[in-house]
């Protein structure tokens, strides 16, 4: 009775949700179709696309014809699932001590955490290349990883943080009074029951980086082009709109199969936990 | 030997000494209370034994063996914590499991004594459950198990029925106490609830400002207070100031201020002249009506200025002639009345000579 009564009325609902419904519409999901829709459309004589009608397959025969996609799609989902697992690694430990520092220090540390957006995020990759240059390790694969963990780590941090900061003290002080020792209670109670932030920071991660052009273009050498790049270069250099349309395409539909099956994963792997996130 | 021995313990959190010089020690077998308001050290003594925190004076003595340096997951004793601490991510197995899987057991064994023990706490159908799809009461009993699965030498329980409703914690006394039986396992249980160290404890430790006021059985915690405070804390009591006027062997004049003479009986020699308080329960005095007669040693006349209907009793508030007000508490065990004497009746109340205590300042 009470849940029905806080809901808002049917009619103030539609007001609020109304404008961001419109933005969405007409801002995502009319251009994601037009996207979708270019994929099966011919080039046309000067780039772009040809005249309507002008359907075709070629652009999906094209990408699946040359081993060439599957390589710079293989080499994109690597280089997204290491940099991942790295911003895991470094996020984690700096994650804990915010979330264990005394509470007035607390958001200061954050603030410390989501500072470098104050500055534009080029520059702060060039400044990348002047650290990497002297050290001769400028447009190689090792750039581009460091570059990526370096601009994602704080979408690591922060859910992380916000995650291990709910943490009831008293759980680790029970698995102690029942015999465990420090590093078993990490692994039997900090780590399982930070899993869903450890799932929102992938995501938050693993996603952009599997888009990312400008890390892979100002840092990389030339074998080190993802998919981003590849994508960027159909519709801006080789003015390929259906090619780069699919190359989207295929590149939502994977990362939507990857969130559906971390999500199926989630439901059955991670019973109880919710209750602490 | 005791069990447990605390020894000169005493405990400083910057300029607040939170225990001071506390001993006391426990037996096996027992089921040990310590009793008092919250900051009165109680519940610092029971992280001192568990390890979680380290006395700055004296030690602590686990089978004649002191506890100093042995980190909490080293102790031989488990804790029951207020707020249950259950692991979330874990089934009701897997949180009773935790203790024995640390232990070392192996999975046979982990298997049958999780088994058996989910039957002792009555939650062999809870065993795959998560901690939140339980009420309080079954999160109560899993925490329980948790504790009691491996056998710890001592239990510790911090307050763990404050979070029940009434009627919960009723229930859950009555278990404790027939648990406790059952495993042998000595427990400690930290509470603020006198009525819960009453009718739970073997022993009782009143503690007030980090010291231990009175260690004694509930009974005689009840009717023989060592102290102003003591008497105060546990149930309900009349304190009357009083002087003594006369002292022979066992029998005692007490003087109040403009009431005349209370007879009471002390075995203790007291001097004449003393000042001290006269404390007595309720429920140890009669309220007659005031042309009523009553053989009893001790009479004074007064008023009803309240009372209060509590079913099985009523609560007479009587205001005597120097104004003081005395509680009398009086079953209400005559058939077909409810209660004996209205607001504004004349009475007097009336008690032996031997039902109050004199307590010295």
């Amino acid at each position: 009775m009470s849940a029905a009564r806080t809901q808002p009325a049917g009619l103030s609902k539609w007001v609020v949700t109304l404008p961001p419904t419109i933005f969405l519409l007409v801002f995502f999901l009319v251009p994601a179709l037009i996207v979708a829709l270019a994929g099966f459309r011919e080039t046309g004589e000067f780039g772009g696309l040809a005249p309507w009608p002008g359907l075709s397959l070629d652009a999906y025969r094209f990408l699946l014809g040359d081993v060439i996609y599957l390589e710079i799609f293989a080499r994109s989902f690597l280089v997204a699932a290491l940099t991942t697992l790295l911003c895991i690694v470094f996020a984690y430990p700096l994650a804990w001590l915010i979330a264990r520092s005394p509470k007035q220090r607390r958001d200061v540390l954050v603030l410390l955490v989501i500072l470098p957006f104050a500055s534009n995020f080029l520059v702060r990759i060039y400044a990348w290349i002047m650290l990497l240059g002297p050290a001769n390790l400028l447009y190689t694969p090792f750039a581009v990883i460091v570059g990526m963990v370096y601009a994602h780590l704080p979408f690591m941090v922060l859910p992380l943080y916000i995650n291990l900061e709910k943490h009831d003290p008293a759980l680790l002080e029970a698995a102690q009074d029942l015999g465990a020792n420090a590093w078993t209670r990490f692994w039997r109670v900090t780590f399982p029951l930070s899993l869903p932030g450890i799932f929102s920071g992938s995501a938050l991660v693993f996603i952009p980086v599997l888009g990312m052009f400008a890390v892979p273009e100002l840092l990389g050498g030339t074998g080190d082009i993802l998919i981003g790049n590849l994508i960027k270069e159909q519709f801006l250099e080789n003015r390929d709109w259906p090619l780069g349309s699919a190359l989207s395409i295929m590149l939502t539909a994977c990362v939507l199969l990857l969130a559906g099956l971390a999500a199926w994963a989630a439901k059955r792997g991670l019973h109880g936990t919710e209750a602490v996130s | 030997m005791a069990l447990l021995e605390i020894r000169n313990v005493t405990r400083r959190f910057g300029s607040l000494e939170a225990v001071k010089d506390v001993s006391i020690a426990i037996e096996a077998g027992e089921f040990f209370t310590l009793l008092g308001p919250s900051g009165c050290g109680k519940t610092t003594i029971l992280r001192m034994i568990a390890g979680f925190d380290v006395p700055d004076e004296g030690e602590i003595l686990l089978d004649g063996k002191s506890l100093s340096g042995v980190p909490p997951e080293k102790r031989p004793l488990h804790t029951v914590f207020q707020s249950y601490a259950l692991f979330p991510h874990m089934t009701v197995a897997g949180n009773i499991a935790f203790p024995l899987e640390m232990a070392g057991k192996s999975a046979l064994e982990i298997r049958r004594r999780v088994d058996e023990t989910l039957a002792l706490v009555h939650l062999e159908d809870k065993a795959g459950s998560f901690p939140h799809e339980l009420s309080g009461g079954q999160k109560q009993r899993v925490a329980l198990a948790r504790g009691l699965v491996n056998q710890p030498r001592l239990l510790l329980l911090d307050e763990p029925l404050g979070a029940l409703d009434a009627k919960l914690r009723v229930e859950m006394q009555i278990e404790l106490i027939a648990l406790q039986r059952e495993v042998g396992i000595t427990f400690i249980f930290v509470t603020h609830s006198q009525q819960e160290a009453l009718a739970l404890s073997h022993r009782i430790a009143v503690m007030k400002d980090g010291r231990v006021e009175q260690l004694d059985e509930p009974d005689k915690l009840y009717s023989a207070p060592a102290n102003r405070f003591v008497a105060d804390f546990i149930g309900k009591i009349n304190l009357i100031e009083v002087e003594v006027t006369s002292s022979s062997k066992v029998l005692l004049g007490l003087c109040a201020a403009g009431l005349g003479e209370i007879a009471a009986t002390d075995p203790r020699p007291i001097a004449v002249g003393e000042r001290g308080v006269f404390a007595l329960r309720p429920e140890l005095i009669r309220v007659f009506g005031h042309r009523e007669s009553a053989d009893l040693k001790n009479r004074f006349e007064g008023v009803v200025r309240e009372l209060l209907y509590l079913g099985d009793v009523t609560l007479y508030k009587v205001e005597l002639a120097n104004g003081c007000l005395i509680e009398a508490l009086m079953p209400n065990a005559a058939p077909g009345r409810a209660k004996f004497h209205e607001v504004g009746d004349a009475v007097a109340v009336c008690w032996r000579h031997d039902a109050g205590v004199y307590l010295r300042n």
